[in-house]
């Protein structure tokens, strides 16, 4: 049979409408504003957009698998605030990075085991989260910064190799492990079949819980990292530093392509995603607009994309 | 055939999908009050036809007349209310809904207020409308909770009581049998009479022979022949579809059977099965025949550890299994394809490579790696092995016909080393000359040492394929019986409750 086929609309729309998305978007702000296409700016960009690009990486896993995770921004901050702390009393970094990642990693753990032993919902399982992490940071740093942090803290979120930043640099090397975990391995595949049709997945003999909790616990350590190094840019534990982030981590995954309603979605998209919410965020600061303004407008954006999600299953139905 | 009473004409209908041609100028016109079969094998176009006709696909060129009206850019809702109703092969009922909530969408009953429905009437009618098709169901019962057949028997009762003057049925009697095809009939003559038009999909052809007047023929999206059937005989239309002819079509060699490999003794789980005991030889195909309802999916389901039971033991090679999961007995080499293809079967949104290799995926490793190469050449030898219709490897499941899909989902097992094969309607919805690929693939695993179970409803086939048959009757084994002594009334008989000695 014939095997160059054309792509349709709606094959080109879900393989590269993130990226055409992305290069649009790129246009216009450099049109609007002529600060945007300098060398400070994008690096800048790139380096804002670490904390939630690595929690949007955990965060495809969740939603191919039909998930969600809302309670990124206090688990981040209680890890990071938690990682403040322990480099502040034993002066290492690595034993803060460990610490933070376990903290990560117990939110991963107990959100997983809720979703998939008593199959509560994954929005109230991660949304109780947030409220308990939230209290637990502040009862732990007592609603006060942690400050006096040793000189390796900075590194994570401020360091630079060259002229690349050390998280832009963390960011990437994570991208790759999840691109190769979702794309090049048996447990990838096994997420896409989860959340593509759970019940087949079953039959074919994939033990689906531990597929789910894996993810959560995959991507509670990315949420532990993310958190070390949103702290480490404003050099303290900062009990309400995360505040939002889940917002942009769903946002990337969304606007690059992942459907809520599971099974599909890219890494790539994702990361095309996180630069898109990146730029949007970074021009509108540019242009000088009113915070409050920039909550609608990404609200308003989040709105788009998944609008566009559905147009395009509609399109593929209809077939043109 | 008379010229007048031309209820749909649709002519030289063409349709393309992303490296498939599915439909090159397809014509067929349909007459009041005929019965009209389109026939073809597994990709043939049938569905899309009726897929066109009913407003899910829009048409590439052609021309649909509907009772004298040009059909054009009609949407779902506007053609259903011009009085075209299908019966859908992939049943997609909301399940969420009740059966009466069902039967009336689109067209509640409202109250004189306005928007409000009027539930109490939509029970009642719905009542009305179930009993009519002697069914017994409780109205506010939810869709969730109906099997596959009893689901199919819904669709129906839901597209013959619109009052539609052209009812399209993509086969309907995938899932149920005899009894429920009876009522059917009877339904379907009924409605003759009033002057309802209906097109008739099926792969069965003494249903075919049994209920239509005019039969038109399809091949790999082309149209074939049309006329009356009386002048078609079986083996015409099978040279028709298939453009080829099939000699032998039970191939089944008798392999050579060895010791009991699967034992299953006095199962027993409360409102699905009692006492179930039976076990499987190697290199055995067991059939088990009984009509919907009589527990057989249930037993599958429970031996290969997706429903729990209250008692009674599962041994796999002498040795009693005491933790039963589902992965447990796919490592044990058990295999089971479901009945529902929908949700057992497929993920819909990925491609037939990746549902082929889903279950056996470590044979495709290099290291921690998946090797795309490796699955690649593998899957490429199946999809010609199993004659699978699809543009490539990388096409979306979903977009394949039904009965390519089935072939997928058969094809995934076939790269394990099995032990046991059970096989819940194995040729659902599959055409002639795919049916016989099946069935020679199923006699070559058990000369190869596989024990297969096959639950069925098709008559023929259990008795064409089966070394040993049981049958089963309200949800447990009323007997078994020999192939070699076995008849189709005698197994009937037993599996209506009636006494017979095979
Ligand atoms: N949405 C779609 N996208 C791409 N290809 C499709 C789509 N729907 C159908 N096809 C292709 O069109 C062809 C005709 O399919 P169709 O479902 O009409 O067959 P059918 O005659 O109903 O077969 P069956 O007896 O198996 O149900 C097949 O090759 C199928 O793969
Ligand atoms: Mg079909």
């Amino acid at each position: 049979m014939d095997k160059h086929r054309k792509l349709s609309f709606s094959e080109f729309y879900v393989k590269y409408g993130t990226l055409f998305i992305f290069i649009v978007i790129f246009v216009i702000a450099a049109i609007l504003n002529n600060r945007f296409l300098t060398v400070n700016n994008i690096t800048n960009i790139l380096r804002q957009n670490t904390v939630y690009a690595i929690l949007a990486f955990g965060a495809t896993f969740v939603i191919i698998l039909g998930h969600i995770n809302v309670s990124y921004g206090t688990v981040a901050a209680l890890a990071g605030c938690v990682a403040a702390m322990v480099a502040r009393n034993t002066g290492s970094m690595t034993l803060a990075v460990l610490a933070a990642v376990a903290v990560g990693l117990t939110a991963g753990v107990i959100n997983g085991f809720f979703v998939t032993k008593f199959q509560v919902p994954a929005f109230i399982v991660t949304l109780a989260m947030q409220s308990m992490a939230q209290g637990f940071v502040f009862l732990f740093t007592n609603a006060k910064p942690i400050t006096g942090l040793p000189d390796t803290f900075k590194i994570a979120g401020q360091g630079t190799i060259g002229f690349i930043p050390v998280p832009v640099i963390i960011m990437i090397l994570f991208f790759g492990f999840s691109w190769v975990l979702l794309n090049k391995t048996k447990y990838g595949r096994y997420v896409y079949a989860v959340g593509g049709n759970i019940n087949a997945a079953q039959v074919s003999g994939i033990r689906t819980k531990n597929i789910v909790r894996l993810a959560f616990i995959f991507d509670g350590i990315l949420t532990g990292i993310a958190g070390v190094i949103l702290m480490s840019r404003i050099n303290s534990g900062y009990p309400s530093a995360g505040e939002g982030y889940e917002f942009d981590a769903i946002t990337a995954v969304v606007v690059g392509g992942t459907s809520l309603s599971g099974g599909i979605g890219t890494m790539t998209g994702t990361f095309v995603g996180a630069l898109i919410v990146g730029i949007i965020n970074n021009i509108l600061n540019l242009m000088n607009v009113n915070t409050y303004w920039q909550y609608a407008v990404r609200g308003f954006i989040i709105l788009i994309a998944v609008v566009a999600d559905i147009l395009s299953k509609g399109i593929n139905k209809r077939n043109n | 055939m008379e010229e007048n009473g031309k209820v749909l004409e649709m002519r030289n209908i063409c349709k393309s999908f992303p490296g498939v041609k599915a439909l090159q100028n397809v014509s067929l016109t349909v007459y009041e009050g005929r019965v009209h079969a389109l026939v073809g094998e597994n990709g043939a176009g049938k569905s899309t036809l009726m897929k066109i006709l009913s407003g899910v696909y829009e048409v590439d060129a052609g021309e649909i007349v509907f009772k004298g009206k040009s059909l054009k850019h009609q949407d779902i809702k506007e053609i259903m209310d011009l009085g075209i109703a299908m019966i859908h092969q992939e049943l997609s009922p909301l399940e969420n809904m009740t059966i009466a909530e069902n039967l009336f969408l689109g067209k509640e009953p409202s109250l004189k207020i306005g928007c409000f429905v009027d539930f109490k009437a939509m029970h009642k009618n719905a009542r009305r409308m179930l009993e009519d098709m002697g069914l017994s169901y409780d109205p506010a019962r939810k869709m969730r909770s109906l099997s596959i057949a009893d689901m199919q028997l819904i669709e129906i009762t839901k597209a013959i009581h619109r009052g539609a003057s052209l009812i399209i049925m993509d086969e309907p009697t995938s899932a149920i049998t005899s009894n429920e095809i009876k009522t059917l009939f009877e339904h379907i003559r009924k409605l003759k009479e009033q002057g309802t038009a209906i097109v008739y999909i099926s792969h069965k052809f003494d249903e075919i022979f049994e209920i239509a007047d005019d039969v038109t023929v399809l091949r790999d999206g082309q149209y074939i022949c049309s006329g009356e059937i009386k002048d078609y005989t079986e083996a015409d239309l099978i040279a028709r579809m298939v453009g080829r002819k099939i000699d032998n079509y039970y191939p089944k060699e008798q392999a050579k059977i060895g010791e009991t490999v699967l034992k299953v003794k006095n199962l027993n789980r409360n409102g699905a099965f009692r006492d179930i005991s039976f076990e499987v030889k190697k290199g055995e195909i067991v059939g088990i025949f009984g009509l919907v309802g009589a527990g057989r999916t249930e037993v599958l389901r429970a031996i290969f550890g997706l429903d729990e039971f209250d008692s009674g033991e599962i041994e796999l090679c002498g040795q009693k299994i005491k933790k039963l999961t589902t992965d447990y007995m796919i490592r044990q080499g058990v295999a089971m394809v479901s009945e529902d293809r929908r949700t057992y079967g497929i993920i819909p949104r990925r491609s037939v490579e990746e549902n082929i290799t889903l279950t056996f995926l470590k044979k495709f490793m290099n290291g921690v790696f998946t090797s795309r190469k490796k699955e690649n050449a593998v899957v490429k030898e199946m999809i010609q092995e199993l004659l699978i219709k699809t543009p490539d490897e990388d096409a979306l499941i979903q977009n394949l016909s039904g009965g390519n899909q089935q072939k997928v989902v058969l094809a995934k097992w076939l790269l394990g080393d099995l032990k046991v094969l059970m096989l819940d309607e194995p040729t659902r919805g599959i055409d002639v000359g795919a049916k016989s690929e099946i069935y020679r693939i199923i006699s070559q695993l058990a000369g190869k040492g596989v024990s297969v179970i096959m639950v069925s409803s098709e008559l023929p086939e259990i008795l064409g394929m089966s070394d040993r048959i049981i049958v089963m009757h309200e949800k447990t084994i009323v007997g078994e019986l020999n192939v070699t002594t076995a008849t189709q009334e005698g197994i009937m008989t037993m599996a209506t409750g009636g006494r017979y000695y095979g």
